[in-house]
This record gives C-alpha cells, sequence and structure tokens, in this order.
C-alpha cells in the first residue's frame, strides 16, 4: 500500500476550503497550517497562466526528513504516511531544513509538526479532510497500488508533475495539468 | 518573454518568516566544536610522536580550553531546540543516517574526554594541586597511564566531531549552498586551523610555534584549495547550486564572504606567518586572531547563507 494524493490544478478555484478543514480536523493553532494553496502566474498580458495548488506534505519516498531527525521522532508509517512522534521531537529544525517543499513548521509547543494524510481518520476508513470538503472535487487521495482507486484512476488519463522531482525525494504529491 | 510572479504565493504568517530557524546558536556551535577538535587533534598527535616536552601548550594548556569550548557549544545547541525537555531523546537511539545523532554521541564522548585529559594535567599547571576525593587521584593515575590509547582516541574523536560540523549541514538536500560534500573537509580543515591559530597564540616557545605555523600554512593552503573546489562545484552544478553561488560572486555575502573570510581570514594571516618564518618581527596574535575571526564569520556566513538557498518551484 503505498497513498498518495493527486491534485487537478485546472480544476482548482483557491476558496482555501481544503486549509481550513485541515485546521479545524488537526486542531492546528492559528495563524499556522499543514496545507496550503500556492497561486502561481505565468507570462504577461495578454498571455497570461494561473495555476492554483493545493500543497501539503508530500510524504517522500525518499524523505530527508526522516534520514536528517536525530532521534527517530520522524518516522514512516503503513502506507507510507511520515508521522512525528511529539514526544520524541527535541526541536532541533533539521527536519524543517531538509524538507525541499517548506511542509513542516515548529508547532507553538516547540515540537515540529506537519501534514498526517489525516493518518486518524484512514484508520476509521474516512478519506481525509481537505478531501472530503473540496467542494470542486479536485483533491483525489487513494492507493497509488490499487489501479481502482480515486488517485489511480485520477492519474491515469492525465499528464501530472510533481513538484521538486530534482530534489530527488519521489514525492507523492501528483499535480495534474 | 515569460516572466513569473506570484501573486499570493504562499504568505502564511507564523510559518514562512520562520523557516530560517537557525541564528546565532548553531555558527557557534559549530565554531567552537571547531576550535575544540583542533586543539585535541594536534594535543593527541604530539602526545602519540612524544614531543610532550618540546610542544608543552600544545599538549598541555591548550587543552584547558577544550571542555570550556564545548561546553559553551552544547548550550548553545541546547538554547537552540525549540521542545528542550526532550533533549535526552537523542540518547535514546543511534541514528547512522543522521549526522545530527551521531554527532550528539561524539560529543557525548569527547566532552568527557576532554575533561579528564585537561584535568590530568592540572597538577602541572598549578603545582600543589589537591584533589578533594580519593577517587579522582585513581582517575588521573589511570589517566596518565593510558595516555597514548586516550591520545589516538582523541585525534580519531577529534576529525569525527571536525567533519561533523560540515556534514550537519551537508546532508540537507533542500538547501542547495549546504548540500555538498566537500563542506565535510573544509569545516575540519577550518577547525583544524582555528585551534592551530589558538595553540599558537597562547604558546610561549619560539620553537613550538614554528612548528605550529608551518602546519597552519599548509592548513590555510588546503582551505583556500577546497573553497576553490566548492565554488567549481557549484557552478558547473544545476541551477539551485548556481544560484547558491552567486550568493558569494556579486551577491549578498560576497564582500563578507571574499573580504573578510578569505582575504582578512586566510590569505592575509598566512602571508603574516610566512613572513615571520622568513624572519620578520610581526605579532604573533595578529595572524591567529585573524584566523579566529575569519573562522567564526565563515560559519556565521555559510548557516545564514544556506537557509536563503532552496528550490525554486
Amino acid at each position: 500500500m503505498r497513498y498518495g494524493m493527486a491534485i487537478d490544478t485546472a480544476k482548482c478555484v483557491g476558496c482555501g476550503d481544503c486549509v481550513v478543514a485541515c485546521q479545524t480536523e488537526n486542531n492546528v493553532p492559528n495563524g499556522y497550517c499543514r496545507d496550503w494553496v500556492v497561486e502561481n502566474v505565468n507570462g504577461s498580458y495578454p498571455n497570461v497562466e494561473i495555476e492554483l495548488r493545493s500543497e501539503r506534505c508530500n510524504h517522500c519516498e525518499n524523505s530527508p526528513c526522516v534520514r536528517c531527525c536525530p532521534t527517530g521522532a520522524s518516522h514512516i508509517v503503513k502506507g507510507g504516511i511520515i508521522m512525528v512522534t511529539h514526544n520524541e521531537c527535541i526541536g532541533c529544525g533539521a527536519c524543517i531544513e531538509s524538507c525541499p517543499y517548506d511542509a513542516r513548521y515548529s508547532h507553538p509547543e516547540g515540537y515540529v509538526d506537519k501534514c498526517t494524510f489525516c493518518q486518524h481518520r484512514l484508520e476509521k476508513g474516512q478519506n481525509t479532510a481537505c478531501v472530503e470538503v473540496c467542494p470542486t472535487t479536485c483533491l483525489h487521495f487513494g492507493d497509488l497500488e490499487d489501479p481502482y482507486s480515486d488517485v489511480s484512476l485520477a492519474l491515469k488519463n492525465r499528464t501530472w508533475k510533481v513538484l521538486a522531482p530534482e530534489a530527488g525525494t519521489k514525492p507523492q504529491l501528483f499535480f495534474l495539468t | 518573454m515569460k516572466e513569473e510572479l506570484f501573486v499570493s504565493g504562499r504568505n502564511i504568517p507564523n510559518i514562512d518568516p520562520f523557516l530560517n530557524i537557525w541564528h546565532w546558536e548553531i555558527p557557534v556551535y559549530l565554531y567552537l566544536g571547531g576550535i575544540s577538535a583542533g586543539i585535541m587533534f594536534f594535543a593527541g598527535l604530539f602526545t602519540v610522536l612524544g614531543k610532550e616536552k618540546e610542544m608543552p601548550t600544545t599538549v598541555k594548556w591548550s587543552t584547558f580550553l577544550v571542555p570550556v569550548a564545548l561546553v559553551l557549544g552544547l548550550f548553545a545547541l541546547f538554547l537552540d531546540l525549540k521542545h528542550q525537555l526532550f533533549f535526552w531523546r537523542l540518547y535514546t537511539t543511534i541514528r547512522i543516517e543522521s549526522p545530527m545523532s551521531w554527532g550528539a554521541w561524539t560529543l557525548m564522548f569527547i566532552t568527557p574526554l576532554s575533561m579528564v585529559w585537561a584535568a590530568s594535567y592540572i597538577k602541572e599547571l598549578i603545582p600543589g594541586w589537591k584533589w578533594k576525593l580519593g577517587i579522582l587521584d585513581t582517575i588521573e593515575d589511570l589517566v596518565i597511564k593510558t595516555r597514548k590509547p586516550l591520545a589516538w582516541a582523541m585525534m580519531a574523536l577529534a576529525i569525527v566531531l571536525g567533519v561533523y560540523t560540515g556534514i550537519l549541514l551537508s546532508a540537507f538536500n533542500a538547501r542547495p549552498l549546504w548540500n555538498t560534500s566537500i563542506l565535510g573537509p573544509l569545516f575540519l580543515v577550518s577547525g583544524l586551523s582555528t585551534g592551530l591559530a589558538a595553540i599558537i597564540w597562547m604558546s610561549k616557545s619560539h620553537f613550538e610555534r614554528t612548528v605550529l605555523t608551518k602546519i597552519d600554512i599548509v592548513l590555510i593552503g588546503v582551505e583556500l584549495f577546497l573553497i576553490i573546489h566548492l565554488f567549481m562545484g557549484f557552478l558547473a552544478g544545476s541551477a539551485v547550486k548556481i544560484e547558491a553561488a552567486e550568493l558569494f560572486l556579486g551577491g549578498e555575502f560576497t564582500t563578507a564572504f571574499w573580504g573578510f573570510v578569505v582575504i582578512l581570514g586566510l590569505i592575509i594571516p598566512v602571508i603574516l606567518e610566512i613572513l615571520e618564518l622568513i624572519g620578520f618581527k610581526i605579532p604573533i596574535w595578529i595572524p591567529s586572531i585573524l584566523v579566529l575571526i575569519g573562522g567564526l564569520i565563515f560559519r556565521f556566513i555559510m548557516v545564514e547563507a544556506g537557509q536563503i538557498t532552496r528550490f525554486l518551484y
């Protein structure tokens, strides 16, 4: 099993519902967030192109954050989800420095926090909070190894890209273009 | 024509301004760790070579600086932690892949070693010194008897510590400026050189200073060579590497790096040291202090600049 997410940049309207849903679901403190929307404008008038991307932790296969963590607080669980055990984290910042996507932040209580792909919801058979609320259904989550999962079907007939593939981290977030 | 501009980009008020999470604590620690590695390496080396008599400052007196520097460095590291009460988690596991983990373990061994090494010479430094506890006398005898093996251990650990101060940074592939394996040897050589500068400054014997100055000239030469290689590697690398190099080649760190680190911290001291060997009278503290300050600025610049460089997508 390998969890992954496909984000349809053509369908995303940048409403930010995924951000709010995550903050609510995971009790993220004010002013912080585990997912965010990037608005990227390319070109100049009249040939302008805009891309909206709902981004979060890429749950990389070759994850530098897990490699650099000195205590093993950052670790990989079933399905390739990268988790942080709060009471093993010393707040050294090594994982924040090692993440090419800046997906981690220092929680006001000291430990490092990030997207968990809503692992507590997956265990109950539910979908992640961000996917659940997306009004344009531009987020697709599921098992990449299952050819009939939502994410696999979304990737099947579309072109997609990953962010900063040159970082060599093998990210598991796929942006449909 | 292709322009790119972030209309909103990413702007998370409590995260984005604080992503450069490493401040003065890290360069200060890297600097103190480097000096400690330098002093311990040469103390070990000249003990193994049997030169305690000729090189008293190297083998004995300068080592009193090491425990102080290491403890201050470790304190700086501790201050840097955001979840300080859990710092002991470092010592519940060994993670070979994480430089920070084996660095923490190296420090666990080298700090007490530096303390007993310095303490075993305290009777020579302060005549009439008496240990209050009997057990300390026993430990002292043991250290004096096993001096040679301890010296070997100290040299090995000092090299690990020196390399670690560089590898700590180079393990982060998200920061292109740091992500080069040359940083390990570069920080080691720089640490050895700053350690030597501290010993030369303390030394009162002309013979000792001459020997150490000759070694320092070679080390500074190697350091300059490694710096050139660093930039050759960057400029021949991918876009993010070239961007990282440009911070130093016309970017905001150009003057600080080439002026303070390379010219004032390496080239001028090496010229002064050569002149001194030839026979010119040069106050010994001038090249030493230049090397010491240059080393500190070098670490501040590397830590600061490294955190600016990142993958743009």
